[in-house]
């Protein structure tokens, strides 16, 4: 077994909300084991609303209510320390924030402070973690702009001046400047136009080779996991459902899930009508019983209905939780 | 209605607010059943602190003070509520014609809002009351106080007619023809009631007080027992200084619950109108 | 400079409007009234002594002149707007002869200290309480101070000045109930001092109910941006608690409550009014109260006229200061 630098087990986050007599529980994240090893691209996949926001969110230790962790543990481990996220203490908050961990938010759109200029965006988010004089402070920046390639204009710029995909790369910029050993990109494409979401993959491919971080991308565009991860993990309805090398995710994907985002990719020379998958995601209030997706797919079978099939593993490094794929059960 | 029933159910600030309010208007409606008709003078010893005969004393006129308190509550509610019904027949139709006609003519409209939001609506109000020199029935008073109170409240609705243009056109896409009504009235209807009921106490409260403030500069009918003329009248009298803190005390407090109960009754609507608690509210039978 | 012009012009525009729609209502309530102010002057003059008809005729034509309905009503719009223009509102009909313009001028610096200093600490204590309040919404202290607070803001200012009146003037007599200060106006402490505890509880009354509404705006606001993408994402990166409330929350709650503020400017002075005649003080308001029992017609007239315009004015000053704040419309 490979090191992992972040270890999920058995993760249930929930959230519960109680207003006007209404008591609901979201089942955003319901029994998730993910393990990320160094040096890679990880990609977590799936529609929206499947749960990874919120997985994302645990994993970075932003859990507020209504967000509640009811079982399981995630933890990371760095520099050989190991870190409990869901009990992290307020000296290891500060260290791994931004130093450590660091994310590229969904939506870079507003995620800049609209009264600030750029610049005093990255001295604040650099100054936490760094004590150093102003003006070396201010060399650091513009040299890692430089590295980027971003024009040094950015920086004394407001926020609403810049277009979607300068901001998103300057939220890029911001959230790797202090060389953090994770990275998380969250939706980094999304709501940018095709020529812009190149240039957005390729900055993060270039970052990942040099500093040789680990690199953890959320997104439902499967294009961008095929550009760009690793592994990838493909997430329905809160629950892990396929989880292999990209190569293998695409070209032999077991859980009829996956075939279906697979398939729905429009391919070069395949100019057969593109098929999207039937029904709607579940609702995570009331999630089917048994396997989740069995209400959409098409090759359901009884034992579906009944109960949940279990992640086990169907060749090296691939799992599935199907009862379609055969293998042992494992994990 | 389940909404109402919902809100009293589970926010504390409603049935708080809807007490009191129940109060008021048990106070108000009392007045029906007074033995002293309200321009009764003398009809009781006068000055006398509260007792078991006189729960709440009486004044410098003869007055009993808690039977007067009822007639003052009750008329003071019929001022603010026909100004709540004028000012908001205006604001309703002048919002929704901007609304729905949109371009040029909304930007008109709007901009013609915009100017009378701005107008100091006291100093206008006391120039005309000047005027009237106290000729103005409470009934009229009530009048005025609607015809100034619309500019505001026109701007809410019209954008709250936006909106709904914007739903109705999604929904058109699936229903067709007649069941476009149907919809906005099932679908818009448990929002816009709470809506309408929140933005008519805003109403309420500047009514109010608007004829207390009135009444305190002596420029309303003082012959008509307000909230606002009691205390007048109080003031009049020097019931301060004599500390006859019944007569001027009544009403104050009368006051003081009747804004408390619409403000924590709108309040509490806002926040049952809200989008992120409604997402919350939203039952699992709804799926 | 091109966003100036769409910006600074609509607003410029909107206050010439507002001075002229209200100068125009003002100008024409008189006149729709039944009762004619100058047959009433002049009843009541003559109702104390017998005098020469032609004198009556005079004195008529000179109270016309005075309220300005010499000629057609039209001749009498200009003759008001012109009069308005060079500061003339004629005399005060209770202080006569002195011009209504004196009285005020006398009288505008009290209202005006009560009404910048109850607002500028309203202001400050409200939104700096709100915001902490907001911050930490779910902490007892925050909840308490809202509840309290909301149910401290729907009261009418006349009410709360006339509890303050109540309290103070019986149970804790410290403060003088009537008059701006004592003595003669210098520069000495003890003048100084004087209008401090003068104008100390009518402040109070103004601050108290304008904290409470910007306490719970600026409550609201805070933790609608607590949940905004550029909080959640300093909060992500281990910004310092103080910085993040300063420099992400106030900064961007501060914005809408400008707008606010030239809004509710009418609203506040509407209650400084109020609050005047409840506690005597010489402002503007106690003056209209004055002009009010002695049916001076002149001076309320007058105050209703400078009330337009002083507020439409306040209002777009503030707009205009607005642009200092935000950058996104500074900056295009």
């Amino acid at each position: 077994m490979t090191d992992a630098i972040a270890t999920v087990q058995g993760l249930r986050a929930y959230y519960i909300t109680n207003a006007y007599g209404v008591r609901r529980t979201v089942k955003a994240v319901d029994d998730v084991s993910i393990r990320i090893r160094p040096n890679e691209i990880f990609g977590i996949a799936g529609e929206s609303g499947c749960g990874k926001s919120t997985l994302l969110r645990v994993m970075l230790g932003m859990i507020e209510p209504p967000l509640t962790v009811l079982a399981g543990t995630m933890g990371y481990t760095l520099d050989g320390r190991n870190v409990d996220v869901l009990a992290m203490t307020k000296a290891e908050r500060k260290w791994i924030r931004w130093k450590e961990v660091s994310y590229i938010p969904q939506g870079s759109m507003h995620v800049l402070n609209p009264v600030r200029k750029v610049h005093d965006t990255f001295l604040d988010f650099i100054t936490v973690h760094r004590r150093a004089p102003r003006s070396q402070i201010d060399a650091i920046i513009r040299d890692y702009l430089r590295e980027l390639g971003l024009p040094l204009q950015v920086l004394d710029s407001y926020p609403h001046q810049l277009s979607g995909g300068m901001k998103q790369r300057v939220t890029i910029a911001l959230a790797t400047i202090l060389y953090p050993k994770i990275i998380f990109a969250d939706e980094p494409t999304t709501a940018l136009d095709v020529v812009v979401q190149r240039g957005v993959i390729q900055l993060l491919k270039d970052i990942q080779e040099r500093e040789k971080n680990t690199l953890v991308v959320v997104t439902h565009d499967m294009g961008v996991h095929a550009n760009l991860c690793d592994r990838v993990a493909v997430l329905y309805a809160g629950q892990v459902i396929e989880e292999a090398n990209t190569e293998a995710i695409f070209k032999d994907a077991r859980h009829p899930y996956t075939q279906y985002l697979i398939q729905s990719l429009p391919k070069m020379d395949d100019k057969s009508e593109r098929v999207s998958i039937p029904g709607r995601p579940p609702a995570l209030d009331n999630p089917p019983t048994g396997c989740r997706f069995h209400p959409r797919c098409p090759q359901a079978m009884s034992i579906c209905r009944e109960a949940m099939p279990s992640l086990h593993t169907v060749s090296p490094d691939h799992r599935v939780a199907c009862y379609l794929a055969p293998g042992k059960d494992n994990d | 209605m389940t909404v109402v029933r919902d809100l009293f159910k589970y926010s504390p600030a409603f049935r708080a607010g809807a007490i009191l309010l129940i109060i008021m208007l048990v106070v108000a409606a009392l007045s029906f059943f007074s033995p002293y008709a309200p321009d009764d003078r003398r009809v009781v010893p006068m000055n006398k602190p509260p007792s078991l005969q006189y729960i709440l004393g009486t004044t410098s006129l003869g007055q009993d003070v808690f039977w007067l308190l009822t007639f003052t509550v009750r008329n003071s509610l019929i001022i603010a509520g026909l100004a709540v019904l004028i000012g908001r027949t205006i604001a309703v139709i002048l919002g929704s014609v901007s609304g729905y006609l949109g371009g040029n003519a909304d930007r008109a409209l709007s901009g013609f809002a915009d100017v009378f939001i701005v107008i100091p609506r006291l100093p206008l109000l006391i120039l005309i009351s000047f005027i009237f020199k106290g000729n103005l029935t409470f009934l009229q008073l009530g009048l005025l106080l609607g015809l100034l109170d619309w500019a505001w409240p026109s701007k809410r609705y019209r954008a709250q007619l936006l909106s709904l243009r914007e739903e109705e056109f999604t929904q058109t896409a699936v229903f067709s023809g007649m069941g476009t009504l149907k919809v906005i009235l099932r679908e818009h209807l448990p929002f816009l009631i709470p809506f309408t009921l929140a933005d008519a106490v805003s109403g309420f409260l500047w009514a109010i007080g608007m004829e207390i403030t009135l009444a305190i500069l002596g420029l309303s009918d003082l012959t008509t027992p307000t909230i606002g003329t009691m205390i007048f009248w109080a003031n009049y009298y020097q019931a301060m200084l004599a500390r006859k803190f019944w007569w001027l005390g009544a009403p104050i407090v009368a006051s003081i619950l009747i804004v408390l109960g619409f403000y924590l009754l709108s309040a509490s609507l806002s926040e049952y109108l809200d989008p992120r608690t409604r997402l919350k509210r939203l039952s699992v039978a709804r799926e | 400079m091109n966003l100036f012009k769409s910006y600074i012009l609509p607003r410029l525009l909107q206050w010439v409007l507002v001075i002229f729609v209200g100068v125009t209502i003002t100008f024409i309530i008189p006149r729709l009234m039944p009762t004619d102010p100058v047959e009433q002057t002049l009843q009541r003059i003559s109702s104390n002594t017998t005098t020469d008809p032609r004198a009556i005729q005079e004195l008529k034509s000179a109270l016309e002149d005075m309220y300005g309905l010499q000629g057609s009503p039209v001749q009498q719009y200009f003759a008001f707007w012109s009069r308005l223009a060079r500061g003339d509102m004629g005399p005060s009909l209770g202080a006569f002869p002195t011009p209504v313009t004196t009285i005020l001028r006398n009288a505008l610096p009290w209202t005006v200290g009560l009404l910048l200093s109850s607002t500028l600490i309203s202001w400050l204590l409200g939104i700096f309480l709100g915001t902490l309040a907001g911050y930490y919404h779910r902490q007892v202290w925050s909840q308490v101070l809202d509840k309290v607070l909301i149910t401290i803001y729907p009261i009418p200012y006349a009410i709360l000045a006339l509890v303050l009146v109540i309290l103070f003037q019986y149970y804790l007599p410290i403060f003088p109930m009537v008059g701006g200060a004592t003595g003669q106006p210098s520069l000495s402490w003890d003048y100084i001092q004087s209008i401090f505890m003068h104008s100390f509880l009518p402040a109070l009354s103004l601050v108290i109910i304008s904290v409470a509404f910007r306490f719970i705006m600026a409550r609201v606001l805070a933790i609608t941006q607590l949940s905004s993408d550029h909080v959640t994402y300093a909060e992500a990166a281990g910004l310092p608690r103080r910085k993040i409330i300063f420099g992400y929350v106030m900064a961007n709650t501060m914005l809408p409550q400008i707008t606010d503020l030239a809004l509710s400017i009418g609203a506040m002075f509407e209650g400084a009014l109020i609050t005047e005649v409840i506690f005597s003080y010489p402002g503007i308001g106690y003056q209209l109260y004055t002009a009010i029992m002695q049916a001076d017609f002149n001076l309320i007239l007058g105050v209703t006229l400078f009330s337009i315009v002083g507020i439409a004015t306040a209002a777009l000053l503030i707009d205009l200061l607005y642009p200092l704040f935000d950058p996104r419309v500074r900056y295009r």
